[in-house]
């Protein structure tokens, strides 16, 4: 099949990008769309003209690495998705596609596609741990933990940090992203003695990285390739409201 | 006063709660449905408003303060919003959002305007000087016959009907997006607390809107004694 692709070209983080388009001809339906990528990268390699830049990594929907909006949508036309795991068979032979890069001020364009998601780790960084003093490890099966809580709390840590949330959101907020990182321990016993600290600092965080405030408009869990659902926003409001209230010591 | 993003949208919900049932209680939707029970409900509740001013004047600076302060926050979230993604995608799908959750800063704007001109209309009466003159029989200010010959007029109706339903449509989001910003909805509720913000909006905007298409049905006319200046 042949495709036309119009793809986002910027040399560098402070330097301005436009579209380009590129013709993908002799492509299998059973490619990816970052096989495709790679294969009009051959050709431009081969022509001696620049590759595009995107970042990839476990080709397997678990690294969230591969950050793109294929045709308006963050990782591509298919729900509960990585752009790894979208294959060309989605499109239509002689289809148009829009390859753009993840835009928000919290991730810097560095090149083409890539941009810096380093963000997301400072927000881990202010709170998404659990502290744990040095000694013999303790019994697995010391701790009981409900089935049906451990099973929502893997429902939060499910997440992979890609930032397709940040991506899809129309004011570039880290809503979802944060509130599964803060909801996955608080919903633990592990979690608790740090639980009210943690969601403060990392809200505070996730404030001062420059993402938008959530407005509740719900594209970040349709695009989510893990599907973590927006009840987890309003446990992270919780969170928050919680740990700004006077807590018995 | 120094909020972050997320206590900001946090205020500005809380003051939607405030706004609504301040507006609910005190000085609108209620009373104003009392149209239909003739002139002299509403006539003699206005009497009533007039000669209480410390209820008046109090329900008047809350609702300004608070209509202040979430004009404020709204604008403040919206900047910063328009901080943290200063470049648009070239091909955008806004998957699962609303056009209402899309344009809550475009109607917001048009319902001050609405708001700027409703007050001109009927509480200072600029814009209908000869309609705020009229006095019913007892003597008193004749809201009733005032609100029945404005929305006599089509193009009156027809701004207010078209600025209640932009209203609905801001509101409808609003209530159904409070109970997540408070952190009320569960996976399992979320689609009835949803649905019950709508069904809030849908009668508040209903109820707004039947009573400028009664009066051009004519369903609800004018007292014998009172005839159009």
């Amino acid at each position: 099949m042949h495709l036309t692709l119009h793809v986002w070209r910027q040399n560098g983080p402070d330097q301005s990008g436009q579209m380009v388009t590129y013709p993908a001809r002799n492509l299998s339906p059973d490619m990816s769309v970052l096989e495709m990528l790679d294969h009009v990268n051959e050709q431009l390699i081969a022509d001696g003209d620049e590759p595009i830049a995107f970042d990839h990594d476990c080709r397997e929907g678990i690294c969230g690495s591969c950050s793109m909006v294929v045709n308006g949508l963050p990782h591509g036309p298919q729900k509960a998705s990585t752009t790894c795991q979208i294959f060309l068979r989605n499109f239509r032979d002689g289809d148009d596609i829009y390859i753009e890069p993840f835009r928000a001020t919290a991730f810097p364009i560095m090149k083409d596609l890539m941009v810096d998601r380093s963000a997301l780790d400072r927000i881990i960084q202010a709170g998404g741990y659990v502290s744990a003093n040095t000694g013999g490890a303790p019994d697995g099966n010391a701790l009981p933990i409900p089935q049906h809580t451990a099973e929502a709390a893997m429902d939060a840590a499910a997440c992979i940090g890609c930032g397709a949330c940040v991506a899809a959101c129309k004011n570039a907020s880290a809503m979802l992203f944060t509130a599964a990182k803060v909801s996955q321990l608080a919903t633990l016993p592990q979690g608790e003695a740090e639980r009210g600290e943690r969601a403060r600092r990392m809200i505070a965080q996730m404030d001062q990285e420059m993402f938008g405030g959530c407005t509740n408009q719900g594209a970040c869990s349709a695009v989510c390739p893990k599907e973590i659902g927006l009840e987890w926003i309003a446990k992270l409001n919780r969170e928050h409201i919680r740990s700004k209230l006077p807590q018995a010591t | 006063m120094n909020l972050n993003r997320t206590n900001i949208v946090l205020a500005a919900a809380l003051l939607i709660v405030v706004i609504s049932s301040l507006f609910i209680q005190t000085d609108h939707s209620r009373p104003n449905l009392q149209i239909y029970l003739g002139p002299e409900p509403l006539n003699a509740y206005a009497k009533f408003l007039k000669s209480t001013p410390l209820v008046l004047w109090g329900a008047r600076f809350g609702l300004l303060a608070i209509f202040g302060l979430h004009l404020l926050l709204a604008v403040n979230l919206k900047r910063q919003n328009r901080r943290a993604r200063p470049q648009n995608y070239v091909v955008n799908d806004p998957v699962e959002t609303t056009l209402a959750s899309r344009t809550m800063m475009s109607s917001g704007i048009v319902i001050l305007a609405f708001v700027i001109y409703h007050l001109a209309h009927f509480t200072l009466g600029v814009t209908n000087p000869a309609l705020h003159e009229l006095v019913d029989s007892a003597g008193r200010h004749d809201v009733y016959s005032m609100v029945v010959l404005s929305f006599q007029n089509p193009y009156v109706s027809a701004t207010y009907i078209f600025a209640m339903l932009l209203l609905g449509l801001h509101l409808s989001h609003a209530a159904a997006s409070i109970w997540q910003t408070f952190g009320i909805t569960s996976s399992r509720s979320r689609t009835w607390i949803h649905n019950l913000g709508w069904g809030i909006a849908a009668i508040l905007t209903l109820g707004n809107i039947s009573i400028p298409i009664s009066i051009l049905l004519g369903l609800v006319g004018l007292p014998e004694e009172v005839t159009a200046p």
